[in-house]
């Protein structure tokens, strides 16, 4: 599946990873949610929570959600690396998704994609110097009739104007990241 | 006239999205109607009176759908609804869920029923995460209400129904791919036969359905599938929800009775109001980015004169040559400034993007396309690179397990069909193009004499 995703795992830390006791219990209550042998359904909730919780899904945080559904590895990796919304290297706090699919594109999501990256200084795909905010690109986000839309971490900000854009850099360098 | 509203008529109802307000205002009525006057095959049978068709994209009888379903003696059943909504130019679902969220949930328990399943799943797409949680809520509400669990409203019927989050990938749009999915896998679309009816969900019986598609059954079981089939013109019946966006006055979602004509839609005051900033329509995609674009004079008129309307029927009358198809009803509209080859391109980077790499014609051949295309666009263009991308389109369609291959080619077909002088123009005018756009195409000859 070489178009869907250009990001292979990376490879740079490998200690191990066990999650909080927290962790375990919401990722048990999901496991609950299939029937007895299923559990492997729980893996794409597995993964947003732990990336929720570490901001991207490293090899260690894998290995241990295949611990947890008694799966081999590989099994984590192919499925995490196949759905884009799985961070496989280190990102910023914040992670801006702006959607650049047809019906974004003609009411100006280029423009709004160049704005960021120079209000950002940094080009699509990286990550700006103090580590705050990472920038990709996202195909089609649902949210055709409120374009240009970008997702930061769950949420949609919607009908992007470059005004609206300030706004929101600065709401997220307000905010106190917790997580 | 703005018609009637089956589906999103109350959304304006402070609180509707909780359970005391949504049934004060008659929810969950097909719920008691259902379960306590009616047997599984008395709801099926109202559907099938309906004449629902599916509304994810394909148009497929929902009534038909269900009477396929395989019920082998001790074999669970499963009911899927298929929310990944990931159609470019689709957003419907994701507003009927997040403002009147029970109407689903009510849609899932009456269907569920009607398919004897007793557990069912809501499989959204992974960047809705914001609607998994009201859908949890409306699930929590509506079991601590007795609409849910065991022996519903003491008719002795159990159901379960449990929200599943993708990660994003268009393709888990695609009813198996949507299945392995939920299964924990790749979303690798199988092949068929068996079809999910026979073999889905963990190898059960199994019957995948859009929001919106659940969503009507609610209207249907409560007045009658006659009654809903009075609504809308021939085999489009009742009505559709549809997602307008692009360079419109008032882009949104809009629910319509069937039939109402594409110039009303896109013109009067119910709807979207006309062209932004008082410019001129150039083209128009009626049904979601994988149906065939439309030139301006064959929007709002057919090819023989006749008025084009939002129903199955109208927007594919005269086939590819000079029709497209409502699908998913994603309805795209472009203003006279944008760039027809610009937005194919976009498109054609969405396909590669998110083909799943199974078959070669479609992973080869998205790709090569979003190359092709990118040359054109950016004026290194060659004129055999236009036969070129007519080539490509022929080895991909209909040769891949599942529509993605078909839903790649068919827009880049028919953006070259109807738009070749802006295509061609990119490559006499490769500067020029780079700093204006082509503006409206002319009608040719042998339209205008059918006009």
């Amino acid at each position: 599946m070489h178009n869907m995703k250009i990001e292979s795992p990376s490879t740079q830390d490998s200690t191990p990873i066990v999650f909080s006791a927290e962790m375990i219990a919401e990722i048990n209550s999901v496991i609950a949610m299939f029937p007895e042998g299923k559990s492997k359904s729980a893996i794409i909730r597995i993964l947003h929570i732990v990336q929720t919780h570490y901001r991207w899904t490293s090899v260690p945080a894998m290995n241990a959600v295949a611990e947890i559904l008694n799966i081999q590895p590989i099994e984590v990796y192919e499925v995490a690396s196949f759905y884009t919304m799985f961070h496989l290297n280190p990102v910023g706090n914040y992670v801006f998704e702006v959607c650049r699919t047809g019906p974004c594109m003609i009411v100006g999501s280029d423009d709004i994609i160049a704005y960021i990256e120079e209000k950002l200084n940094v080009k699509v795909g990286g990550t700006t110097a103090d580590g705050m905010f990472t920038l990709k690109t996202a195909e089609c986000l649902g949210a055709c009739g409120y374009a240009p839309v970008l997702q930061c971490q769950y949420k949609f900000h919607e009908h992007l104007t470059k005004e609206k854009v300030d706004e929101i850099i600065e709401a997220y360098r307000a905010a106190q990241f917790v997580n | 006239m703005a018609g009637r509203k089956l589906l999103i008529e109350n959304v304006h109802i402070p609180g509707i999205e909780t359970f005391d307000v949504y049934r004060k205002n008659g929810g969950y009525a097909s719920v008691e109607k259902a379960l306590k006057k009616m047997t599984p095959d008395e709801v099926v049978e109202e559907v099938k009176k309906s004449g629902l068709r599916g509304r994810g994209g394909a148009g497929f009888p929902t009534g038909m759908k269900w009477s396929f379903l395989a019920k082998p003696e001790g074999v669970p059943r499963y009911l899927v609804c298929n929310a990944d909504e990931s159609e470019p130019g689709t957003f419907k679902d994701r507003y009927l869920m997040e403002k009147i969220p029970h109407l689903l949930i009510e849609g899932m328990i009456t269907s569920s029923y009607a398919l004897g399943a007793n557990v069912s799943y809501i499989y959204i797409r992974g960047e809705f995460m914001y609607i998994l949680h009201i859908l949890e809520k409306a699930i929590a509400e509506a079991r601590a209400n007795g609409m849910l669990g065991k022996n519903i409203m003491g008719s002795g019927y159990d159901l379960e129904l449990v929200v599943a989050p993708g990660g994003g990938a268009y393709i888990c749009g695609e009813e198996t791919a949507l299945l392995e999915s939920l299964e924990g896998k790749r979303g690798n679309p199988r092949m068929k036969p068996p079809f999910p009816a026979v073999k889905g969900l963990w190898g059960c019986p199994t019957v995948v359905n859009n929001v919106e598609t659940i969503a009507a059954v609610v209207p249907i079981v409560n007045n009658g599938g006659e009654e809903y089939a009075k609504i809308g013109i021939e085999r489009s019946t009742g009505t559709k929800l549809i997602s307008a966006s692009g360079n419109l006055v008032r882009p949104g979602v809009y629910e319509l009775e069937m039939g109402v004509s594409v110039e009303e839609f896109i013109y009067g005051d119910d709807y979207c109001r006309g062209i932004a900033n008082g410019k001129r329509l150039k083209a128009c995609i009626p049904g979601g980015s994988s149906v065939p674009i439309l030139p301006a004079h064959l929007v709002t008129k057919t090819a023989n004169g006749e008025n084009r309307l939002m129903t199955y029927e109208s927007l594919a009358d005269g086939g590819f040559a000079s029709g497209s198809m409502l699908g998913s009803g994603g309805f795209i509209v472009f203003d006279e400034d944008q760039c027809i080859v610009r937005n194919t391109y976009t498109f054609a980077r969405f396909y590669a993007h998110e083909s799943c790499g199974q078959c070669s014609p479609c992973r080869e051949g998205t790709g090569w396309m979003e190359k092709v295309l990118h040359r054109l666009e950016n004026g290194h263009g060659t004129m055999e690179d236009i036969t070129l991308l007519e080539e490509i389109n022929k080895k991909i369609e209909g040769n891949t397990i599942c529509p993605l291959g078909d839903a790649a080619a068919w827009p880049v077909a028919a953006a070259i069909r109807h738009f070749r002088e802006e295509f061609e123009w990119h490559v006499t005018h490769p500067a020029e193009a780079q700093t204006r756009n082509y503006g409206l195409i002319q009608p040719r000859v042998e339209e205008i004499k059918a006009l």
